[in-house]
């Protein structure tokens, strides 16, 4: 990398929503530490290879302080779910993080997770006959991709579901690029907050079954638990991270999975490939988002390049997840990989709590998807299927689907 | 051809991948996810999946031992 070379406008444009932007591989093999501009103007430093992006994100030198004063900012239009008021108040890093970690991490074991399929399969198989019941085509992200992960993770938290409509607006605020101006933003983390303090301050009076009741019971910080100001940002961050990234990503491997017919028709003949098939749409998912930024508190090398104290390191988990040094034909989707060890979820201390959720909620709708929809397919070419845009985390708009 | 298994709990973050993928050798502490090793000396049948989990934990807190 040298700094003359061309500043690139980061995210990338894909050519279709599937399909990968051409500058990752370009990267990878020419310019595996590049210099980018983020949507908010500020320059930032793009790492897209597996070794380094698999290392930095373990690395605690790699800070998640985008607070810091002369962090990059990814948005223009405000803070959000990475650099803003929130992010101060759980620690970071260190035992105050990892107290915080311990103490939510119990509700998401895999044991768990396993526990409540049936009830997710319920979920998914009534969501699906509703679809049905609407006759094709049908949209499956608002008919089952975004309903599931918000019915889910409601009931862990003990908030209604009925609210759904406002926290997808509050956590798209949250996950803001360029779709909002600041001053909606700021409203929307406003509101989001304020109905989150309440519901604290309610299962305070009336604990429920759920999360949050359990985790004000376990008492204030000096008896080892959380502050109430901790206890509704938690609230708030998993709501987001339980529902946005979900929804997005069934909407995209039952894309991937139909696009190319043989593969569903492959999976209807051998359902037990399922759990391979979505490590698989996970670790090809073209369309993930910004990645994850890190903050460098002091000079660190990465690749050969020197990365000077100040600055911000965006780690491109999707291009790493096709890096040729690390997957076989990693260009090719293989529904029988294994192991799989794909940086969907991250790396190290950090990577993501809820991903065992995640894995049983993917696993469960394709389970059912192939049961009762055999006959699936989409209902537009996949050149038209379309992004969201303008936020940190990528899905596609709609999934136009018949049966 | 025999295979040990050995967990470092202090580096584990509980993402549960290990208890996903053999549930037979791995499980998770109730109070706080952690790993905890239910069997070091797994039967053959299971040490493909053995190694896979190794191989996707994301804090490299599971060590396979092969002779």
């Amino acid at each position: 990398m040298t700094t003359d070379e061309q500043l690139l406008n980061y995210p990338f444009p894909g050519e279709t929503a599937l399909e990968p932007p051409a500058e990752w591989e370009r990267l990878r093999e020419q310019c595996p530490v590049a210099h980018v501009r983020l949507p908010s103007g500020d320059q930032a430093t793009l790492l897209t290879k597996y070794d380094d992006v698999k290392r930095v994100l373990a690395d605690p030198r790699f800070t998640r302080r985008l607070d810091a004063p002369d962090a990059a900012r990814l948005s223009a239009e405000g803070d959000g779910v990475f650099s803003g008021e929130m992010t101060k108040i759980v620690p970071d890093t260190g035992e105050g993080h990892q107290h915080w970690r311990r103490l939510v991490a119990k509700w998401f074991t895999a044991k768990r997770m396993i526990a409540l399929r049936p009830k997710m399969t319920e979920i998914a198989e009534r969501l699906v006959d509703d679809m049905v019941a609407g006759g094709a085509p049908g949209d499956l992200r608002a008919a089952l991709g975004f309903p599931l992960p918000v019915y889910v993770i409601c009931d862990m938290l003990g908030v209604p579901a009925e609210d759904r409509d406002r926290f997808s607006h509050w956590s798209d605020a949250l996950l803001n690029l360029t779709r909002y101006t600041k001053a909606e933003t700021e409203a929307s983390q406003l509101e989001f907050f304020q109905y989150m303090s309440e519901h604290v301050t309610a299962k305070r009076a009336e604990p429920g079954d759920d999360l949050l009741s359990e985790l004000i019971a376990v008492g204030p910080p000096e008896e080892g638990g959380l502050s109430d100001l901790q206890i509704v940002v938690t609230g708030m961050g998993l709501l987001v991270a339980g529902h946005e990234t979900t929804a997005n990503m069934i909407g995209k491997m039952v894309a991937m999975l139909l696009s190319d017919r043989s593969r569903w028709e492959r999976l209807l003949a051998d359902p037990s490939l399922v759990r391979t098939a979505v490590e698989e749409a996970l670790r090809l998912d073209a369309n993930a988002g910004i990645g994850l930024p890190r903050y460098l508190r002091e000079e660190i090398e990465v690749s050969g390049t020197t990365l000077p104290r100040g600055t911000t390191v965006i780690c491109s988990m999707a291009s790493a997840n096709r890096d040729e040094g690390v997957f076989d034909a990693a260009a090719e989707m293989n529904m029988t990989r294994s192991p799989n060890p794909h940086l969907a979820f991250g790396s190290g201390i950090h990577s993501c709590l809820g991903q065992a959720l995640a894995r049983t909620e993917l696993q469960v709708v394709l389970e059912v998807l192939l049961r009762k929809l055999p006959t699936l397919e989409l209902a537009v070419p996949q050149e038209e299927l379309r992004r969201v845009e303008g936020l940190a985390v990528g899905g596609l708009s709609e999934l136009p689907v018949r049966w | 051809m025999s295979l040990r298994v050995s967990v470092d709990q202090t580096r584990c973050c509980g993402a549960g991948q290990c208890v996903l993928t053999v549930p037979e050798v791995f499980d998770q502490r109730e109070e706080d996810g952690i790993v905890v090793l239910l069997e070091p000396a797994p039967a053959e049948e299971l040490h493909r999946a053995v190694r896979e989990a190794a191989a996707v934990c994301p804090t490299s807190t599971i060590t396979v031992h092969e002779d």
